[in-house]
């Protein structure tokens, strides 16, 4: 599920130093693996296994993700804002597809 | 000595009936029916109400997306409608609305459908395909806080009236009207869950137990699974007349979709 619509919420500055509060949203199933259908066949697990952010290309979070986390996963985060630069966010699903947002982050002084 | 069966049950009748007094059928004009959303916990308004929390926004963005994209035929939505925040403002709260072209009554999601045949020549969206309710979400966000008011005369009439008649004829192996419930006990518990009025103004909404948005069709089809009775088939005239009572039912309710449900 490659190019899943994803929401990050963020500010666009902040002063050096800061504590910065960030949040991401993606929509993916997170398919348990441990459900039936109506027909009593046992539906595939579909789940995102790692959800990365770097920050001006340094790892600033990681997350692994696992079959007990809900749908559409909501995470929260904090870091330090250091210098402007890029967030780049990466959720990997278990078959390998990624899914990429960026923001920008402007630092003042 | 222990009572005789008959008295114990005659007692525990007895208390049933003053633990819990079954209401008359009462008629719909001494109720005034408010939004599912007035049922919700603090911690859920709360996540209905931050634009970004909301899940169902996850909808409304990729609705916006697919406003923009245009198909095959080089239309897209915007196309013709120009900007939706604008267009779009109260449409969704006018429908189930009668198609003029084809004097039928169709709701917001068949509509989509329609104008996609008609003027993009696009293939029409599932019933419950993340396209359709994006499209829907999208299109419903922009009637947000504004009040719902269906027509229901002229051609709509007869979808009125058999609307009226699903909704207090009772179904399925259980034997519930929808009225049963969602007027005569509408604010009272459900097992751990409070009975709601069963106005969709929240539609499409964002249901915890689905994990996904859904449309008013498919709460519809669950309700109807659960007295047991057969489900309305997504977009049948059956479901649309349904919508169009329930949309007359909220007269004057503001709209809040994409809501959260449990």
């Amino acid at each position: 599920m490659a190019l899943a619509p994803t929401r990050i919420a963020m500010p666009a500055e902040a002063k050096k130093g800061d504590i910065v509060e960030i949040k991401a949203l993606i929509r993916h199933p997170m398919e348990t693996g441990y459900r039936s259908d109506a027909r009593g066949q046992s539906i595939p697990r579909d789940i995102i296994t790692n959800f990365v952010v770097t920050y001006a290309g340094e790892e600033v979070f990681r997350m692994e993700l696992n079959p007990g986390i809900s749908a559409n996963p909501y995470v929260i985060f904090s870091t330090v804002a250091t210098e402007s630069g890029e967030l780049v966010f990466t959720w990997t699903d278990q078959k390998g597809a990624v899914t990429i947002d960026r923001k920008q982050l402007t630092v003042t002084a | 000595m222990k009572p005789p069966a008959s008295l114990a049950a005659a007692a525990w009748l007895a208390a049933l009936a003053g633990f819990a007094p079954i209401p008359s059928h009462a008629d719909d004009a001494d109720h005034a029916p408010v939004s599912g959303s007035a049922f919700l916990s603090p911690e859920l308004k709360a996540m209905q109400a931050d634009d970004f929390a909301n899940p169902g926004m996850l909808w409304v963005q990729e609705g916006e997306r697919l406003w923009q994209s245009a198909g095959p035929s080089g239309k897209a939505c915007a196309s013709c409608h120009g900007e939706a925040a604008q267009s779009m403002k109260g449409v969704a709260a006018r429908y189930p609305a009668i198609d003029p072209a084809s004097a039928t009554l169709v709701n917001l999601e068949q509509r989509i459908n329609l104008c996609r045949g008609r003027h993009m020549g696009e293939t029409p969206f599932g019933y419950e395909t993340n396209e359709l309710l994006s499209a829907t979400a999208y299109i419903a966000y922009q009637s947000r806080g504004l009040a719902m008011h269906v027509e229901t005369g002229g051609a709509a009439a007869p979808y009125y009236e058999r609307g009226k008649t699903l909704f207090h004829t009772r179904q399925g192996q259980l034997n519930l009207s929808c009225a049963q419930c969602h007027v005569d006990l509408a604010g009272r518990k459900l097992r751990g869950d409070v009975i709601s009025h069963g106005v969709g103004v929240g539609y499409p909404v964002y249901r915890l137990e689905w994990q996904s948005l859904g449309s008013l069709h498919r709460r519809l089809r669950s309700c109807a699974f659960g007295v047991r009775a057969r489900q309305y088939d997504y977009g049948s005239d059956d479901a649309v007349s349904l919508e169009l009572y329930l949309a007359k039912r909220a007269d004057g309710l503001e709209m809040d979709a994409p809501a959260i449900r449990r």
